[in-house]
């Protein structure tokens, strides 16, 4: 167990962003749940709930930002705590932009509502954004209880994110092809899903960093390719 | 990381270091090796033993009756602690520069020329100006000492004091170079400036410095050395040290968790 700081406002202040972190998680989780449920309901109400809500993670992400400044300034970290200041400031950042995506989403549930296939069209959605966040759970988890372990086959999973990404996109395609009138649709659709793709991507960055707060080294293995839609053709 | 392409030469090794004052041991057999042209930072909390090592390096512990010094120390592989030794000229190849700047009750010339004087590095006035000159350079002071030399080097501000003190100690050209908490009676622009000097002067000389400023070992320092009640707990690149020290100990003592 890592002993407390002597001067306990030090331990308070990396309490504080530690606490903050795990606050913006799970912020950002139930923004990615509900803006995909309003996207596959079609509730707009819920979708503009979304929209505001965003504003937290943004204030959340300038927070940490002051208050690790401050920190740095006051109590020049060293070691474990210089490396945890540096990864809480990277976390805030990929959570924040986690955030914008699933405003993203949410910003296109009117017109994809309007359209009355929509809904259905946005149902392989869902899948691909159960396994988004079940991955940013599993990486904040690791962050939260600070053990690593599992980090490898959290990021290994972004592959089979990468791969349901792909074949939705081709999916969608197929839909365009049908039906000229599903073009608009699908084109938001296009958007929402490589959203969700970057989330993926965005909780692998904080894999990465809780990796080297708790290790002090950086994650050595192999990133998996991302997205890999621009070979996909009509053919 | 490491930005020599060379593996650097052993300069000052200490070999199964121990030191006793009375019955008491300060320092629990210690192996650690000082590499030439580096600065290598000595840390830990009071009373770890770290002073008590670096005075064992130019011998400054023989001044302490009770002090008894084992195992082996070396400076280019011969024992300094060998009956043969001739401790004055030790202590010329490895100066020290103390906490608190000492210099001499006398002029700032004077405060030079003394040692270079007592070890016959000069033959003429001529060579002690050529000395004085390239050694208040060297630390850094000429510019604003070279029109008052005459003057008392106790009239200095505190920083000019230290910079004297290594002026002196460069002047009679030592090998190696102590400093005991140099910067903790200087404020922080002397502090600065002292901290880049050293910078310089790790081209010519090794330097080990004690400091309780974790910040100023990880700013000046090679290589790091972390103490804890008279053992070594660890050495290792500064720059692991203070990012990823393998030791708890270290981690505790530099991110202020000790005790």
């Amino acid at each position: 167990m890592i002993k407390q700081h002597t001067v306990s406002a030090f331990e308070d202040e990396m309490q504080f962003l530690t606490h903050k972190i795990a606050e913006m998680g799970g912020h950002a989780e139930k923004m990615i749940g509900q803006s995909v449920k309003a996207l596959t309901t079609g509730d707009v109400d819920l979708a503009r709930a979304v929209i505001k809500d965003d504003m937290r993670l943004d204030e959340g992400q300038r927070e940490i930002d002051d208050k690790a400044v401050l920190l740095i300034a006051q109590r020049q970290p060293m070691a474990n705590d210089l490396r945890e200041v540096f990864a809480n400031i990277r976390i805030s950042s990929d959570l924040e932009r986690i955030g914008d995506m699933a405003k993203g989403i949410a910003k296109r549930v009117s017109s994809v509502s309007e359209y009355s296939h929509g809904v259905k069209f946005a149902r392989g959605i869902e899948h691909l954004s159960e396994l988004a966040s079940a991955q940013l759970k599993e990486v904040l988890d690791c962050y939260g209880t600070r053990s690593v372990d599992e980090v490898n086959n959290i990021i290994e999973r972004d592959e089979e994110i990468d791969a349901m990404y792909t074949s939705l996109f081709r999916e969608l395609l197929t839909y365009m092809m049908e039906d000229p009138r599903n073009i608009t649709t699908c084109t938001h659709l296009l958007f929402c899903a490589k959203n969700i793709e970057r989330i993926g991507d965005h909780a692998t960055n904080i894999a990465e960093a809780t990796y080297y707060m708790v290790k002090g080294q950086k994650l050595d293995a192999a990133r998996p390719n991302e997205d890999k839609t621009h070979k996909v053709s009509l053919d | 990381m490491n930005d020599e392409s060379k593996t650097p030469k052993v300069k000052m090794a200490g070999k199964g270091v121990e030191v006793f004052y009375g019955a008491k041991q300060a320092i629990n057999g210690i192996d650690l090796e000082v590499y030439e042209r580096q600065v290598t930072a000595l840390i830990g909390p009071s009373g770890c033993g770290k002073s008590t090592y670096l005075r064992c390096l130019n011998r400054m512990n023989d001044t302490i009756d009770i002090c008894k010094v084992k195992g082996l120390l070396t400076l280019d592989g011969e024992d300094i602690y060998d009956p043969n030794i001739d401790v004055v000229e030790l202590r010329a190849r490895v100066g020290m520069v103390f906490q608190k700047p000492n210099p001499f009750p006398k002029s700032i010339y004077e405060n030079i020329t003394y040692g270079p004087r007592i070890h016959g590095l000069a033959k003429s006035k001529a060579d002690l100006d050529v000395i004085v000159e390239k050694s208040l350079r060297g630390a850094g002071l000429w510019e604003e000492v070279k029109d008052r030399l005459l003057e008392p080097g106790t009239g200095l501000s505190g920083g000019q004091q230290q910079r004297l003190c290594i002026a002196r100690a460069i002047a009679v050209q030592p090998e190696v170079i102590l400093m005991d908490e140099p910067c903790s009676a200087l404020d922080p622009i002397a502090t600065a400036i002292v901290e880049e000097l050293i910078g310089e002067l790790r081209e010519q000389y090794t330097i080990v410095i004690v400091t309780h400023s974790m910040q100023q070992a990880a700013r000046v320092s090679q290589r790091t050395a972390m103490f804890h009640l008279g053992d070594l707990v660890e050495v290792d690149d500064t720059e692991t040290i203070f990012t990823n020290p393998s030791e708890k100990r270290t981690q505790d003592y530099i991110t202020g968790r000790f005790g």
